[in-house]
Parts: C-alpha cells; sequence; structure tokens
C-alpha cells in the first residue's frame, strides 16, 4: 500500500467549533419571524393564492421559530460548555 | 437521482413569480449565511485533511444528511417533478429502488474497505486495490465528468431562475458560482458539508408547503387518484402494476430494466462509487459512522418523493391547464419542467415563497459546491499529486486543493456558457455520466470482493466496459432501429435504454475483468490488506446495543421500502 496515502494525521481538535445545528437554528429563527410578520401583516389581505384562508405563512413561521428557537438555544456556543 | 434526470431546461420566457421584499430578505439572509459559515470555517481548515476529508470528524447525522443533500441538487427537485407530471408514480422507483438498497449495501459492506483503506477518494482506492493506470483512467474521467455536470447545472440553475423570476442569466451564473467558490474555497469540505446540511434543511421546508396543500386541496390521496383517472387516460399512480410490459406505462420500460438496470447496476455505480456522495460518509469519525451516513441518507431518500414526486401528481390533478413538452411550449403554454415552480406559486404567498425559491437555489448551491468539492479532492489527490509533484508539503496541497476549487467553478461557468450556444450538450450529458458509473460499479465491487482480481484485470475492464457504452449508445444514435438490441424492445424509451445499456456495460466489465485476471498475477496477500474482504479483519458491531448497529437501521429501511412497494404496487 502507498504509505504517503497515509501520512496526513487524523485531527480531532476541532471541538470548539460551533456546531452546524447552530447555524441551522439562527437562519430558520430569523425566517420564522420575517415569514410570521409577512403574513400576520397581510392577515386581512392575503395573497392571492389557492387556500389563502388556511394561512399558511403564518402556520409556517410559527414552526420555523420554533424549529429555529430550539436549536439555537441547544447549541448556543455558552450553553455547549 | 441526477444521473438518469431527464432534460431539464425551461424557454426562456415570461417570468412565473414576482418576489416581494421579504422574499428577497430570505433570500439574501441565506447568500449571508453560507458565505458566513465559509468565513467562519476557514481557520479550521488549515491540513488537506481538513480541507479534503472534514478532518475526518463529521458525525453520522452530519455525514449522512449531506450525503443525500449533495445529491439533492434543483435539477433533481425539478426535473423529478415534471418526470412525476409526466410518467406518474413511476417516477418514484427513482427513489425507492434505487436509492435504498444500494446505500445500504454501501453502508454495510463497501464502506469499510474505504474507510479502512484511509484513501481519500474512490480513485484513490483503485490506485491501492488495482494500480496506476486504472486510478488514472477513473480520476480523469471523473475531474471530466464532474466540471461537465457542474456548469450544466450552473446553467440549468440560471435558466430556471430567468424563467421564474426574470433574472438575467449572467447574474445568476456568476453570484451563484461565485458564492460556492467563495465558501468552498474557505473552509473546504466542511464548508460544503456545513451548507449542505443547511441546505437540506431549506430545500424540505421550503418545499413541504405543496404537498400539505396539495393533498388538502385535492381532498386527500384518494381524492388525488381520483382526480387523475378523471383528467388522464393510463396508471399513473401505481409503481409495478403498469411494468409488465414496454408498451403499457409512459415510461416505455419493463419491469426488468428497473430491477436490474436501474435498482441493480445504475443505482449501486451511482451510490456506491461515485466519489461526489462517498466523499460525505468518508469524512465521518469513526467506521461505525461512516457506515451509518448512507443508512440515514437512505431513510430521508425513501421520504423525498413527498417533496418531488407529490407536486408532479398534484399538478396533474389540480392544475387548471395541461403542462406540455418543452418542445410545444408557446405563449401562455407551460413545460413539464416548470411544475414545481407553478406550484410554489400556487401555494405560496409573500414570504413562503421566498422560502421555496430559497430551497431551489440552496438545492442548485449544494449540488454545485458537491461536484466542486469532490473535483478539488480528485484533482489534488489523484492527478496533481501523483503525476505533476509527489513531494509537496501538506500546505501546498491545501494550497492547491483551494486553487483547483477556483480553477473547477471556472470550467463550469466555462462549460455553462458553452451550454448556452450548444443546448444539444444536455442531451448528451446524461448518457456521458452512465458511461462511467456503471463499470466503475463492475471494477470497485470486484475489487472489494474478490481477492483474484489484478491489476490488468481491473484496468481493462473498466475500460472496455466504458468504451462499450460509448459504443452501445453510438450505434443507437447511427441506426435508431438498433434500439431493439440494446434495450431488447422497439418500444423502449429513452429511459429504459440507459438502464439497459447500464446492465450490458457492467456485465461486459465483470467477464472482462474476471477474463483477463483469470491468466494475470494477482497482487500477493499483503498488498491487499485493507483493501479486499478475504485479507481484511472488518471490525465487529456486535458489542452495539441492537439500536446502534447500522445493521439494525437497514433492516428497518428494508421493512418501510416492502410496506411501500405493498401500498403502491
Amino acid at each position: 500500500m502507498d504509505e504517503s496515502l497515509k501520512e496526513i494525521p487524523v485531527q480531532h481538535r476541532h471541538h470548539r467549533m460551533l456546531p452546524v445545528w447552530f447555524f441551522i437554528g439562527v437562519l430558520l429563527l430569523i425566517y420564522g419571524v420575517i415569514i410570521l410578520l409577512t403574513s400576520l401583516r397581510n392577515f386581512h389581505q392575503p395573497a392571492t393564492v389557492v387556500l389563502a384562508n388556511f394561512h399558511a405563512g403564518i402556520w409556517a413561521g410559527i414552526v420555523l421559530i420554533l424549529l429555529g428557537g430550539l436549536y439555537t438555544l441547544k447549541f448556543w456556543p455558552r450553553r455547549r460548555h | 437521482m441526477s444521473f438518469v434526470l431527464p432534460a431539464l431546461w425551461l424557454s426562456e420566457g415570461g417570468r412565473l413569480i414576482s418576489l416581494t421584499v421579504p422574499d428577497l430578505s430570505i433570500i439574501v439572509l441565506y447568500f449571508a449565511m453560507v458565505l458566513g459559515i465559509g468565513l467562519y470555517l476557514r481557520k479550521f481548515s488549515s491540513t488537506s485533511d481538513d480541507f479534503f476529508m472534514a478532518g475526518r470528524d463529521m458525525t453520522a447525522w452530519v455525514a449522512g444528511l449531506s450525503f443525500l443533500s449533495a445529491n439533492l441538487g434543483a435539477l433533481e427537485l425539478m426535473g423529478w417533478a415534471a418526470a412525476a407530471y409526466q410518467y406518474g408514480i413511476l417516477a418514484t422507483h427513482f427513489y425507492w429502488i434505487a436509492a435504498f438498497p444500494s446505500m445500504v449495501f454501501l453502508g454495510l459492506v463497501m464502506m469499510p474497505f474505504y474507510y479502512i483503506s484511509k484513501t481519500h477518494s474512490v480513485p484513490g482506492y483503485l490506485q491501492l486495490r488495482y494500480g496506476e493506470s486504472t486510478r488514472a483512467l477513473s480520476g480523469i474521467s471523473f475531474a471530466f465528468m464532474t466540471v461537465l455536470m457542474s456548469g450544466i447545472n450552473m446553467y440549468a440553475m440560471a435558466l430556471v431562475m430567468k424563467v421564474v423570476l426574470g433574472w438575467n442569466i449572467h447574474f445568476s451564473i456568476w453570484v451563484s458560482s461565485l458564492t460556492v467558490a467563495a465558501y468552498v474555497t474557505l473552509g473546504g469540505l466542511y464548508s460544503a458539508i456545513f451548507n449542505e446540511v443547511l441546505q437540506f434543511f431549506l430545500i424540505w421546508l421550503g418545499a413541504l408547503t405543496i404537498p400539505i396543500l396539495g393533498l388538502i386541496e385535492a381532498g386527500g390521496w384518494n381524492g388525488l387518484v381520483a382526480r387523475i383517472h378523471e383528467r388522464v387516460q393510463g396508471d399513473y399512480t401505481h409503481l409495478w402494476g403498469p411494468l409488465g410490459s414496454f408498451s403499457s406505462n409512459p415510461m416505455g420500460v419493463h419491469w426488468t430494466g428497473i430491477l436490474f438496470g436501474l435498482g441493480g447496476v445504475i443505482a449501486f455505480g451511482y451510490w456506491t462509487t461515485d466519489f461526489l456522495v462517498v466523499q460525505r460518509a468518508m469524512a465521518a469519525q469513526d467506521l461505525r459512522s461512516a457506515k451509518m451516513a448512507p443508512i440515514i441518507a437512505s431513510y430521508f431518500k425513501m421520504i423525498v418523493p413527498l417533496i418531488v414526486i407529490l407536486p408532479g401528481l398534484l399538478a396533474l390533478a389540480v392544475l387548471p391547464f395541461n403542462l406540455v413538452p418543452e418542445s410545444a411550449v408557446g405563449p401562455g403554454l407551460h413545460s413539464y419542467n416548470e411544475v414545481l415552480p407553478l406550484m410554489l406559486a400556487r401555494y405560496c404567498g409573500p414570504g413562503l415563497l421566498g422560502l421555496g425559491v430559497t430551497a431551489l437555489i440552496a438545492g442548485f448551491m449544494s449540488g454545485m459546491a458537491g461536484n466542486v468539492s469532490a473535483f478539488a479532492t480528485v484533482w489534488t489527490y489523484d492527478i496533481y499529486r501523483p503525476y505533476m509533484n509527489r513531494r509537496g508539503t501538506d500546505k501546498h496541497y491545501v494550497r492547491v486543493g483551494r486553487w483547483s476549487t477556483i480553477v473547477g467553478v471556472i470550467a463550469s461557468i466555462g462549460t455553462a456558457y458553452l451550454v448556452t450556444h450548444f443546448k444539444s450538450i444536455m442531451d448528451y450529458m446524461q448518457a456521458l455520466v452512465s458511461f462511467f458509473i456503471a463499470p466503475l460499479f463492475g471494477t470497485v465491487i470486484l475489487g472489494m470482493l474478490w481477492k483474484r482480481g489484478t491489476a490488468k484485470g481491473g484496468f481493462w475492464g473498466l475500460l472496455t466496459g466504458t468504451l462499450a457504452s460509448i459504443g452501445m449508445y453510438t450505434a443507437v444514435v447511427i441506426h435508431p432501429a438498433w434500439l431493439r438490441y440494446v434495450a431488447l424492445s422497439t418500444d423502449a424509451k429513452p429511459m429504459a435504454e440507459n438502464l439497459y445499456r447500464a446492465l450490458w456495460s457492467w456485465l461486459i466489465c465483470v467477464f472482462v475483468t474476471v477474463g483477463v485476471s483469470m491468466f494475470t498475477t494477482p497482487k500477493p496477500a499483503e498488498e491487499l490488506q485493507g483493501l479486499v474482504r478475504a485479507y481484511t479483519i472488518i471490525p465487529s458491531d456486535g458489542d452495539l446495543p441492537l439500536h446502534k448497529r447500522p445493521i439494525f437501521w437497514g433492516v428497518g429501511v428494508a421493512v418501510l421500502f416492502a410496506v411501500l412497494q405493498i401500498i403502491f404496487w
């Protein structure tokens, strides 16, 4: 076996790296706020889409805020140590 | 699955969707986040193991979601939604039989060899197992294909953005490619994987509105089926029932083609040997995580039809107009390929629409980043290092990796512009991909499971299988009547031809590899340790609790698969 392919050491020094879940949480949280506020503002004059009476934006905004908030809090840097 | 996507490009007509300020804010925030992640991860990508293999430090979940996301490009989303509109639920075969068996096989059987050999790439494994010539053939063809694929994805994305949003093609190409170049160059595979996991969430959350609201509008699954039967003739809602003959289904394929060609060869070739996806599993932190990564991905792959196939079927049921083939598009008409944006526009108001469009952009960028990061690794480890500079330092190879990322993106942009002038390239692209994938699977699997396979056998098997595939394709182009010999029927359509051609080229590769190996000298046993089943001690999972064993989850997805086949038979 070509030993040169095995030379590079495997490093495990990344335990201080912010987990990807934190980034996901932050982005989903912000998206949730934007979508919820936009949908609430348009509540009485919803966009001309099919099933507009279901106010999908409000439900989606709430889900995103809950999901994003959960991930953000769970993986918040100071809470990890 | 991107290896046999239906051709996807859109007419350059008027826009389908108008975005508001909240929509645009969501898109801009997405770009800011992916670039921010790249900048943040730069400091963690100083060694070549960090840059090319993400430090081999990914958990099973991160590696698994990234594994799937690298495949889940927007071409995939939009192409298969269009295919579902054309072919009905038959398109789901490309997510079920073409995914779970091969992904579980990769995890349980093949991943130990990739992982234990500590290779950096699939061509790297071939070098260890067979020798330089097989690596060179595989590495060069992979690098060539990857750049072409990336460029074609880029062009398709730009065209989608033009049709859907009215964006300028050059703007879309340059903004998306520079963003991908920036974050992959900065953070290497770390950055690509982090962004792929992020993109996975965005794709799901952005697209999920369509099946939920669509099923409400259609009156549930039963209502959907009833509406489809009212509007179109033929069986669009059964998986296996219509596959008794080539002419009894809209895809023009026989069940043997789906079972052996798609599920048996193309799927195994793609999921187990395409370095674009395998690289993600190889970046896992330990062998168990590496084995679990494709198995975790297989569960999500099984439910991807919810956001891809179901929207296509819903469009068949609820859209008040019929979509047409690309060639028939005219004023006021929409093509099959516009089905996903049309359904987004149907259900999503301001804000949600931005999330849906971001899902499409995320899909394109995850596919592009996957191609570019895999290209950089194969170029650096399998072309540059062995053939141009064997004595470079670790830092030197990281620098080469960053530069090859940029070169890969530039080459992709060049390909994108080439395609704008020669759109027929896209017709050949799917065929080109299938030329290399099917025989490569024959070479790799024989290498792992058959100790007698020799260097000459591996090389000539791979070369012959590839040439045979090209030969069959060319023969049918020149003499269309010869389709009856390749696909076993004059009723077969291009999709069926792809499946059977893959099957024959794999068989040819296997026969030639075995034949040549029987007359040449194999490597000594000590050189094959960690590479071939007979000479490798694979750590047992027997000491793990049942719920942590990869085999347990592999059986679980098999049961899920069986249940779905029965339900939709």
